[in-house]
């Protein structure tokens, strides 16, 4: 007992001796940790919107779709596109007597359509877009029947517009569009439980035409039957697809009916998916954002690891002294390194509190419904495994962090702590005789960096982990372009700029502990005649060696983040060359300016001062 | 021993170096007027705290002056940038220091290359000046040693072939046997002794009397002003060793 009191008492005083050490600590680790708590309370939260939209509209509890070549929509790729085709027209009587035996089937107890679908383009001043044009009567239908959220329903020449769909073009009831050359006027916004919000109307749609503009993630609109028509002979080009909505007996088992029909029928026969499908397809946008934070949180947590390293380095220098005192009163090497490892781990655990409180308050802010769905979400889960794990990365980081140099100064002997020794630098004699041949500037900076080569390490690390983030990214944007929906862009700005964040406060670290342990060596340096400049860009040099290092290997490293969890499947992007060459530009351009500032300060002590205050 | 070159080599006039202010005014350096002659060797002694060291980085460039002149070979230097400082300390001013400040992980060869490499001397040429250096001041089987692995006396004498790198025209040691046992000491002040043999002006900072012996004239310092100057005709003359009273 007497022992933990003692360890919790060292601890604490040791934490409210530098509190501005531990508060950095706390944020750093807080960071990582706000980030997971974020991406795991994203679970599940839309399952309540949908439910409201699909009772406000009678949504149907299964959709069959007949594509117009008669592809059920999950096959390949057909060849069907505008312009190519035998003109628009409805599907013959065969196909369409497979949606009739459908309607009929045991257990269903309404429906509505079968109404006629085409894709074309959507023009608005500047803006296109592909469109998915389902034609509709005057009257409500019984089964998805979309809820108008402003304007009146479709009469001829007059379309409504998918509400996520008019919120993404910023279209407006009054405005006038054009759908594959023919004008119309925006008379309503609505919303439907009949497919996935905008933009992934086509998660489970049959929009698999490739190479037409259905397979650009299309929005919906919708028109009168007549005018969807009259845009799909326009076109020239796709024959009418038909969307029947059905009501079951037993919504419950809407998905063992439409997997029950879709194992027996034929490939050319319609394709029926049901309302959990649409459901999933309404939570993608949602699950792409906790995707992204919860990868995010992983690089953070990584980036956290090392940001808490150096800085525990920074402080474990700074205790030296103290370590060997506890020593000399009788600590026990065991003793010193859980004193060691308890602080740091208290920090942790005050982040990991810090961050599922912040992860949870945030939350709202990224898991709205979205515009194509109303209500207001399920409350964030805090879960127990979601606090679990949040707590087990903060302390994990704290511990990961803190293990080497607790361990080190257990071993440290008592004499050469009370000494306050630094650890003697590491001799590199192929650094040094390369180094020999550079200007002097190069020959000071390349010489700093590997005197400390774990130090060097965590720069490259550091570095690199930031710049894979980017760069993944810059994949995703040059990937999925405008079509990247606002939350998952949202989610990865915040990354993005927590990331760059984060590392910049670890370049500032890294470089001002770099400065402080060059003290000697660069006033000697002086005193044998080199610069403060030379000095400054020496230090700046030893930086940016690290930072170009981490930025080559981020390169690397975004495209494995981006591709691994996708096991390597996926069309292959090219990210433009430029864009790469700007983050390592750029990185080394923050790294110069970012270690400018400590390395000129630590330049400008007298040289006489360093070297009277290191005489040893 | 060479006759001294009356042309200066360091001269000062109304050198001051304070420090704090009001009451908690401290003046390190008070006033002092110095000269120095090519190849002469000068001992400045004192007390601890008397303002010895801080003299000597003034000389050097190392630390700007309050008030007062430096001329460094007949080039005012005291307002200069620190660039230009940086320059005189490279290829006008070598510094032997007490404590050695040798970089530990640098060989002895490597140490004394550096302040060449600094110059812009190439890589080759600065190697073959160190070795040469080394084998000077009797390390050339040392040249591949660390620090570590040198005794104190090796260490200074490493130090010293440092100092000399680029053929200053001045070399500034500050107490430069003050970490040394007796037969290191005598080592290193032979080697001052060849240094002057050479005509090598060199300022030594020191507060024991029987290394300022040696020099060809002695200033005595407290509280930063000169209090005394004496002309040793002795000098480094006589026996190095019982000058030294250390025998040998």
């Amino acid at each position: 007992m007497g022992r933990a009191l003692l360890v919790c008492r060292l601890a604490v005083n040791d934490i409210r001796r530098r509190p501005a050490a531990a508060i950095l600590l706390l944020l750093v680790i807080a960071t990582g940790a706000t980030t997971l708590a974020l991406g795991l309370s994203l679970r599940g939260t839309t399952d309540n919107p949908y439910a409201r939209t699909r009772a406000a509209t009678n949504g149907p509890d299964v959709v069959a779709t007949l594509l117009p070549d008669g592809s059920n929509g999950t096959g390949p790729a057909t060849s069907a596109r505008p312009g190519g085709g035998a003109g628009s027209v409805p599907a013959d009587a065969g196909a369409l007597a497979g949606l009739v035996r459908i309607e009929h089937a045991a257990g269903v107890v309404s429906r509505s359509g079968p109404f006629p679908v085409t894709w074309t383009l959507l023009r608005m001043g500047h803006t296109t877009a592909s469109a998915e044009v389902e034609g509709r009567g005057a009257r409500p239908s019984p089964v998805d029947r979309p809820k108008l959220l402003q304007g009146s329903w479709v009469r001829p020449g007059a379309v409504v517009v998918e509400a996520a769909f008019a919120n993404a073009l910023d279209l407006r009831v009054g405005d006038r569009l054009s759908l594959g050359g023919s004008t119309f006027d925006v008379v309503g916004e609505a919303v439907t439980a009949a497919i996935p919000d905008y933009p992934d109307v086509c998660s489970h749609l049959g929009c698999f035409l490739a190479g037409t503009v259905s397979s650009h993630n299309p929005g919906l609109v919708w028109a009168t039957k007549a005018d969807a028509e009259h845009v799909a002979r326009a076109a020239a080009s796709t024959p009418l697809a038909y969307f029947l909505n059905l009501k079951l007996k037993d919504p419950a088992a809407a998905t063992a009916f439409a997997d029950r029909y879709n194992a027996a029928a034929s490939p050319t026969a319609p394709f029926l998916y049901s309302w959990q499908d649409i459901r999933a397809g309404d939570a993608q946008v949602i699950a792409k954002v906790r995707q992204v934070l919860i990868l995010g949180s992983s690089l953070l947590a990584l980036l956290a690891i090392a940001s808490v390293v150096v800085l525990v380095g920074g402080r474990m220098a700074e205790q030296t002294r103290r370590v060997g005192l506890l020593k000399a009163v009788g600590g026990t090497p065991g003793l010193v390194a859980v004193v060691l490892l308890f602080e740091h781990v208290l920090v942790g655990l005050c982040a990991a509190g810090a961050g599922l409180a912040a992860g949870w308050l945030a939350a709202p802010l990224l898991d709205g419904p979205g515009a194509g769905l109303v209500g207001a979400p399920n409350a964030p889960a805090l879960t127990g495994s979601t606090i679990g794990l949040v707590v087990a990365l903060a302390v994990a980081v704290a511990v990961v962090a803190t293990f080497v140099p607790a361990i080190r100064a257990a071993r440290l002997s008592t004499v050469a702590a009370l000494d306050d020794a630094a650890l003697a630098p590491r001799r590199r004699a192929a650094v040094v005789s390369l180094s020999a041949h550079l200007p002097p500037t190069v020959l000071l900076g390349v010489r700093l960096a590997f005197r400390r080569p774990r130090r060097l390490l965590l720069s490259v690390f550091s570095i690199a982990i930031t710049a894979s983030g980017l760069v993944a990214v810059l994949i995703g944007r040059a990937t999925e372009g405008d079509f990247l929906a606002a939350r998952v862009a949202q989610a990865t700005t915040i990354i993005s700029v927590v990331l760059v964040i984060l590392a910049a406060v670890n370049i500032i670290f890294i470089a001002w502990t770099t400065a402080l342990d060059a003290r000697h060596p660069t006033a000697l340096a002086r005193a044998l005649g080199a610069t403060p400049d030379q000095i400054t860009v020496g230090l700046s040099v030893a930086q940016l060696l690290p930072a170009l290092a981490g930025a080559l290997l981020g390169i690397a490293g975004g495209f494995g983040i981006y591709y691994a969890p996708k096991n390597g499947a996926g069309q292959a992007t090219i990210v433009p060359a430029g864009w790469l060459a700007v983050i390592v530009a750029g990185t080394m351009l923050a790294v110069a300016v970012l270690t400018a500032i400590p390395a000129r300060i630590g330049a400008r002590r007298p040289a006489a001062e360093v070297l009277k205050a290191e005489a040893r | 021993m060479n006759d001294i070159d009356r042309t200066l080599v360091l001269r000062a006039r109304g050198l001051r170096k304070e420090y704090g202010r009001d009451a908690g005014l401290v003046r390190a350096v008070d006033n002092v007027d110095l000269d120095i002659g090519g190849g002469e060797t000068l001992a400045v002694m004192g007390p601890s705290g008397c303002g010895k060291s801080t003299l000597l980085h003034l000389l050097g460039g190392l630390d700007r002056p309050s008030a007062g002149e430096i001329w460094l070979a007949g080039r005012r230097v005291d307002g200069l940038t620190e660039r230009a400082l940086a320059r005189i300390r490279c290829v006008a001013v070598g510094f032997v220091f007490q404590a050695f400040h040798l970089m530990d992980e640098l060989t002895a060869v490597e140490n004394v290359e550096l302040p060449a490499l600094l110059a812009g001397r190439s890589p080759r040429e600065a190697r073959r000046l160190a070795a040469d250096l080394l084998e000077q001041v009797g390390l050339g089987d040392r040249t591949t040693f660390l620090p570590a692995a040198l005794s104190g006396g090796q260490r200074q004498r490493v130090a010293i072939a440092r100092a000399l790198a680029n053929q200053p025209a001045v070399v500034l040691a500050d107490e430069p046997t003050g970490n040394l046992d007796s037969a290191a000491t005598l080592d290193v002040l032979r080697l001052f002794e060849s240094l002057h043999m050479a005509g090598q002006t060199v300022v030594i900072v020191t507060h024991d009397s029987r290394i300022a012996a040696t020099a060809d004239r002695m200033i005595s310092m407290r509280d930063g002003a000169f209090i005394d100057e004496t002309s040793l005709t002795g000098g480094t003359r006589g026996n190095l060793a019982d000058l030294a009273g250390l025998g040998g």
